[in-house]
């Protein structure tokens, strides 16, 4: 039986997920919403919007819940990280409430075409820049930089994040995200135009992911040796490396013979393993090298009530979920929302 | 300003700004679920666009305050990372609790703003109950963590760390039930005063507009009972601060000396040099009555505890006497709406609205609820400095070493400021755009 602890850090891991594959890929809207060009610039943006409204404020709990799990099972990792990472976590809650906002005020304000482009601008930098910083706070939780002596953090307030390995993982998180948005979006829609336009993003951001991967892996080596030698080293490691391989080949494969019912899927898997080796590799470690999942973890009877907690919400949450995802993402209510555009906006 | 008092800032100022968006997300659901309602019942079209009406505005002060909850979630380790260290372990699960609450709300929010013509009505209305749930008990779970700061309990300290930690029993603190009975009314009567004052503006500029007329008395009917309740959870919580905190209901009351009979304080300034409260109109016997329900008890006064315990006093008596003197107001025009309503039942339905003098009053007592709120938010918190934990941590002992704290704080209330005036605008245009003369088609194209 694994140790309670270890549960909950493995919860926590498929929250992160979670957030990256469903708040992520609303972020990687954004993306798309700034670079929507050509004569259906206007359609990819309406169509980003469609496919984000009624599901973004949900998607954005993960990271609530992850945050939340991590102060309740593990307060002196959460303590340690929001010190030493105060000025990149400071950012990315400017990030999360500009994008969160500026969305909904563009679909509540004038429907004048400047007002518009202007809330655009705003959501889509925003959409942009919060993925590049958490991308960075994760980086430097995995470069092993963060130190701590006494329950006080003794490596300062930029050394840990402001290095090229954490930026490197920054925009590696941010191409990851307008991957799965490209590829995602190819299902919210039945025109055939739209479908190749997102198709299109879908593969060259697929490229940029290889490249910035090669990238973060070629950092690691002096960025974050001990993630990187438990990468390389580990039993589990080549395997894990070999499924990932095929999941991003099956991606592009997938995307290229355009069935992308299975890009996503394969998309999906590819990212959830990236973020899986990741917590393997840095295993047993929350915060390296002296935080452990062992040596931070909340009293016994506190993991037991959360695991109790966890169990009764996911009961509740998975059919919520699956219930929102059907009302949404059916294919026939999107025709019908394309044919009837103004019956959306409630 | 130094690093505390900008990390306090900037809590505070972010409390204060989610504080009201948290509340209206607690309530408008119930609104609009009442509304929606009626139009199953009556199957008059004119509910179906209210509730559509309500569910607009809702939507943009759902995600204003989604986002600024989020950054709270982060500020408690970001501002406040030696608390969280110590506590988390220990109150954590409300929050936890409160990020499933959440989650439910959110999903469910979704369904119900943009699932108008995806879903069965039934289902629908089954979506905006499922809402108006959850927002109430996120809004408890957080202020049960927020009581336990007040009355912590579930744990011993040996050697200064906590041990013997019980998570159940620190949800279950003294102050948990009454502290969050009286937010949750508060939301209410706050929520439905100001919401029933708007439609009180524009009924006094278009007396027999039906839509908002209807508006209106929902509205009042939520936040007028509520406010009638509100001085009873009062009750419960000033004799549970008396009981648990009684420094902190000396700071209220603005009592210095210890004074057995003492009277209870209608305003007065109090003045800490001197230690005396100055100007205010006592009620003999009045605070030994309210406090311990016995005219003879004993008030202990702030002379009689250490002087580094102290909150400051002039800050929390002032917003003290604010908050009670917003929610007597209320009480007031409650009753007095329930008396027009009351004399008027003889008479055709909706008549008990039409009184200018009745309309201006609600639109007057349309941020009375809101003011209370922040002012009852600033009696419960700064009531409890120096502490953090109450007697246990001081909020000096769990600041962030990071410097320069007043950027952030200087940022964000840029920010915040930046997103009221907006979210103001746009809710403005919402109302102008509310319908002139009411037509059935509205219910349509307002879709």
């Amino acid at each position: 039986m694994m140790p309670l602890e270890t549960i909950v850090a493995g919860i926590m891991l498929v929250s992160l997920i979670f957030y990256a594959l469903l708040a992520g890929a609303d972020y990687g809207g954004g993306v798309w919403d700034l670079f929507a060009f050509g004569t259906r610039a206007k359609q990819q943006r309406e169509l980003i919007a469609k496919a984000i409204s009624p599901v973004w404020e949900a998607n954005h709990v993960w990271l609530i819940l992850v945050i939340v799990i991590l102060f309740t099972a593990f307060p002196p990792a959460f303590a340690t990280a929001a010190t030493a990472l105060h000025i990149p976590l400071t950012l990315m809650l400017i990030g999360i409430v500009l994008r969160g906002t500026a969305f909904t005020f563009r679909t509540y304000d004038s429907k004048h075409d400047r007002v518009q482009r202007r809330w655009s601008l705003l959501f889509s930098i925003a959409s942009i820049i919060t993925p590049i910083v958490l991308g960075i706070t994760l980086g430097a939780i995995a470069s092993g930089t963060i130190r701590v002596e006494n329950n006080a953090v003794t490596s300062g307030f930029f050394a840990s994040w402001l290095a090229l390995f954490p930026f490197a993982v920054g925009f590696f998180a941010l191409a990851l995200f307008a991957f799965l948005a490209a590829v995602y979006l190819t299902l919210e829609t039945n025109d055939r135009q739209l479908q190749e336009d997102f198709r299109n993003r879908a593969l060259v951001a697929g490229a940029v992911v290889g490249i910035l991967a090669l990238i973060v892996f070629l950092l690691a080596a002096t960025g974050a040796p001990t993630v990187r030698a438990g990468i390389s080293r580990s039993r589990w490691a080549l395997a894990l490396h070999i499924l990932t391989a095929i999941f991003a080949s099956g991606a592009f494969l997938a995307l290229w013979t355009r069935r992308f019912r299975w890009a996503q899927i394969c998309a999906a898997a590819q990212v959830s393993l990236i973020l899986a080796g990741w917590a393997f590799a840095q295993y047993p470690f929350l915060i390296e090298p002296d935080i452990t999942i062992t040596t931070a973890a909340a009293p016994r009877i506190t993991l037991q009530l959360l695991l109790g907690a966890l169990g009764v919400g996911a009961v509740l949450l998975f059919p919520s979920y699956y219930y929102l995802f059907r009302v949404f993402k059916r294919k026939n209510t999107l025709i019908a929302i394309r044919e009837n555009p103004d019956k959306v906006i409630g | 300003m130094d690093d505390l008092l900008a990390a306090r800032s900037q809590m505070a100022m972010s409390l204060a700004f989610h504080i009201i968006f948290a509340a209206i997300g607690i309530a408008m659901p119930l609104l609009m679920v009442i509304a929606e309602w009626r139009y199953l019942r009556t199957k008059d079209e004119i509910y179906l666009t209210l509730a559509k009406r309500w569910a607009k505005g809702t939507s943009i002060l759902f995600a204003v305050g989604a986002v600024s909850g989020t950054v709270l979630s982060f500020e408690l380790g970001l501002l406040f990372p030696k608390f969280m260290g110590y506590a988390g372990a220990i109150i954590g699960m409300p929050f936890s609790l409160e990020g499933f609450a959440f989650f439910t709300e959110a999903i469910f929010l979704g369904i119900y703003l943009y699932g108008w013509d995806r879903i069965s009505p039934r289902k629908h209305l089954f979506a905006g109950v499922i809402v108006a749930l959850s927002g109430a008990a996120s809004g408890v779970f957080v202020v049960i963590a927020n009581a336990w700061m007040n009355t912590p309990a579930g744990f011993r300290i040996v050697n200064g760390q906590l041990t013997e930690i019980d998570p159940v029993a620190a949800m279950m603190n003294p102050n948990a039930f009454s502290q969050t009975l009286h937010m949750i009314l508060a939301a209410y009567a706050a929520t439905g005063f100001a919401v029933a004052g708007i439609h009180a503006f524009m009924l006094i500029r278009d007396p027999t507009n039906r839509f908002h007329r209807i508006a209106l008395a929902i509205a009042l009917s939520v936040g007028g009972v509520t406010a009638i309740l509100q001085p009873l959870s009062g009750d419960i919580l000033a004799k549970a601060v008396a009981r648990n905190q009684p420094i902190k209901l000396a700071a209220f009351e603005g009592q210095f000396e210890t004074e057995t009979g003492a009277g209870v304080r209608i305003g007065g300034i109090p003045d800490e040099e001197k230690r005396e409260t100055n100007y205010a109109i006592t009620i003999p016997y009045g605070l030994s009555i309210l406090a311990y329900g016995d005219p003879h008890s004993t008030v202990k006064g702030l002379n009689d505890f250490p002087q580094n315990e102290h909150p400051p006093v002039a800050i929390v008596h002032l917003a003290f006497q604010m908050m009670i003197g917003c929610g007597m107001l209320m009480l007031g025009i409650a009753a007095w709406s329930a008396w027009r309503f009351w004399r008027n039942r003889k008479n055709p339905a909706g008549k008990w609205i039409d009184s200018n003098r009745f309309l201006r009053a609600l639109v007057c007592a349309a941020p009375l609820g809101f003011i209370a709120i922040e002012t009852g938010w600033v009696v419960t918190e700064v009531g409890r400095q120096p502490w953090i934990i109450f007697g246990v941590m001081r909020t000096s002992e769990a600041v962030t070493p990071m410097p320069g704290l007043i950027v952030p704080f200087v940022t964000f209330t840029l920010l915040y400021i930046f997103l009221a005036i907006i979210t103001g605008w746009l809710l403005l245009r919402q109302v102008a755009a509310s319908p002139k003369e009411f037509e059935p088609a509205e219910a349509n194209d307002a879709a």
